[in-house]
């Protein structure tokens, strides 16, 4: 006989279930008004959090750690978007331009944490949060727009891959300052936690082949307890070398390639839907909506300005690959959108308590660019073809008056 | 001669383009996994694709027939992939290999590799089905059906004949 579930879990299923059929109705609005969902998954954590419309009693506990999962699994499936041939090629070629991303858009957010008077790791996490731009979004903009076949999207594309390859260091470099202690203790801990990711990053390259191999197998549902298994235990392992339980799964997933890569991305999209899901609006369930307001407007000008520093950025490098002006707009333009990635890093900031403003912050920032990206990339081919039309008919004009 | 360029795009798949003399530029996109896109770039704004077509693998392959390439090798190559664990390969016996001049029975490929042979081809003509009885000569084309690993050993074989 099947045991009857007990008073309480039948509360945490209906909140749980609303929590899921909100999820699915306001993916349903963002598919419609034509934005991303990661927005409208906040909004609705911050509904049913402290202070918001209805609080949540017992679901809350399941969200935290489903929030938990679905980082490791965004950074899984991140991975597993990457050869590892892909990275060092992109490294090689577009390093100059991951330089030049990583002072443009780093120091926006790192500057308005020291002047707002914060701890200088609260500010370099909000440095984090501006500085990397959300692959996800920008992967859907790119598909939505017919714009991956451009000349400007190789250029567009290398610079994600330095950012998560920077995220791979900077996490670890973080969870080592965060933890704290005497100035020597954090630097060998972070040198052992880097040495640590770069091994491993060396290695998954080198024997992803291998690696791979032994992973795959034929049956769908031992390949998903497999990698899950697999990416929690690194996952775990690097967190307790410090590394951060992200960056480990992130790591399995670049050592994940061939037929094991493909098999892996159909059964493991499904479960990071969901979880992914829940991580978005459990980062919302934490921010009190009464603290929102107040951070809109620095959030609105910080979006402003690394919304330009973004633009600049895909400008430059476009500029550098022999991209002419309209593409320099429309690389720049795709750029902007922050998001997932953004969110993880504030996640850590909001988890270890250290600048109680920076969570509300955080969150009016991604709302504003998560919505604003997207709508800014669709903007930029009309603007970019005006530019043509421009260009073109001032090239007609010179050319009547030479003739007469 | 057409230059082909290509570019790989990370976690996409990889772009071949190149420019047609009537002047527009054709590029195709390998999407990781089965997708295939057709993209035709602006004549104003060439780092800009104006149209594109997304297609299955089967519909790329409808596409290349259409435009008159022979699709017949890449068909083998999606085969080797597509079906986990059985490959099917097309191996010339060299005129070095000892199993030039013996019969299929003799050469007991399929106990040592666990490979067999389909078909034959010599020359222009195909020979569907051969029998244990039918003698191996050099040059032929040996149509078999394994494991990788059986073919890859089978290959040798075919080469060198040495074990």
């Amino acid at each position: 006989m099947i045991l009857a579930a007990s008073p309480g879990s039948a509360q945490l299923f209906i909140e749980l279930g609303a929590v899921l059929v909100g999820l699915a109705f306001l993916g349903r609005v963002a598919a419609r008004v034509g934005i991303p969902s990661i927005p409208l998954y906040l909004i609705a954590g911050l509904a049913v959090g402290e202070g918001g419309v209805i609080e949540l009693l017992t679901a809350r506990e399941f969200i935290e750690i489903g929030a938990q999962i679905g980082v490791i699994l965004l950074l899984l499936l991140l991975g597993l978007e990457y050869t590892g041939e892909e990275l060092t090629t992109a490294l090689r070629d577009h390093s100059p331009s991951g330089a030049v991303d990583l002072v443009l858009n780093f120091s926006p957010g790192l500057a308005l944490g020291i002047v707002l008077g914060w701890d200088y790791r609260a500010a370099m996490l909000l440095g984090g949060i501006t500085y990397i731009s959300s692959s996800g979004i920008i992967a859907k903009v790119l598909e939505d727009l017919g714009n991956t076949g451009n000349r400007e999207t190789p250029v567009v594309l290398a610079i994600l891959v330095t950012e998560d390859l920077v995220m791979a260091l900077y996490l670890p470099l973080m969870a080592g300052l965060l933890i704290g202690g005497e100035f020597l203790d954090i630097s060998l801990e972070i040198s052992i936690a880097v040495a640590a990711v770069i091994t491993a990053l060396v290695l998954a390259i080198k024997f992803g082949d291998r690696i791979s191999a032994v992973v795959f197998h034929r049956s769908d549902e031992n390949l998903l307890l497999s990698l899950l298994g697999l990416a929690l235990v690194v996952g775990g392992i690097a967190e307790q070398l410090q590394a951060s339980a992200a960056v480990g799964a992130f790591l399995v997933g670049i050592a994940l390639n061939g037929p094991a890569e493909h098999a892996a991305r159909n059964v493991l999209i499904p479960l990071k839907d969901l979880f992914a899901a829940l991580f978005f609006a459990f980062f919302g369930l934490q921010i009190d909506p009464a603290n929102l307001p107040p951070a809109l407007l620095v959030a609105l000008g910080l979006a402003v300005v690394t919304a330009a520093t973004k633009m600049a950025t895909g400008w430059w490098s476009a500029k550098r690959s022999g991209i002419s002006v309209p593409g320099r707009i429309r690389a720049g333009a795709t750029l902007t959108a922050r998001g997932e990635f953004s969110i993880v890093i504030a996640g850590i900031a909001v988890a270890e308590g250290i600048e109680p403003d920076l969570g509300p912050l955080a969150a009016a920032y991604v709302l504003v660019l998560a919505i604003g990206g997207p709508l800014l990339a669709r903007a930029a081919d009309p603007i970019a073809r005006s530019v043509v039309a421009r260009t073109r008919s001032r090239d007609l004009k010179r050319e009547s008056e030479v003739r007469t | 001669m057409t230059h082909v360029h290509e570019t790989k795009l990370p976690g996409v798949g990889t772009l071949h383009e190149f420019e047609c003399e009537s002047g527009e530029r054709v590029g195709v996109i390998a999407h990781h996994g089965d997708r295939r896109e057709v993209a035709i770039y602006d004549r104003d704004d060439p780092d800009c694709v104006s149209a594109s077509a997304t297609m299955t693998n089967n519909e790329a392959r409808v596409m290349a027939n259409l435009l008159g390439g022979t699709t017949m090798t890449e068909h083998l190559d999606d085969l080797r992939q597509e079906i986990q664990g059985l490959a099917i390969d097309w191996l010339p016996i060299s005129p070095e290999s000892v199993y030039a001049g013996k019969t299929i029975g003799e050469t007991s490929l399929r106990s040592r590799t666990g490979v067999s042979i389909v078909a034959l081809v010599r020359g222009e003509e195909p020979m569907p089905a051969p029998g244990p009885e039918q003698t191996l000569q050099a040059d032929d084309t040996a149509v078999v059906v394994g494991t990788d690993e059986g073919i890859n050993a089978a290959a040798k074989l075919f080469a060198t004949g040495g074990s």
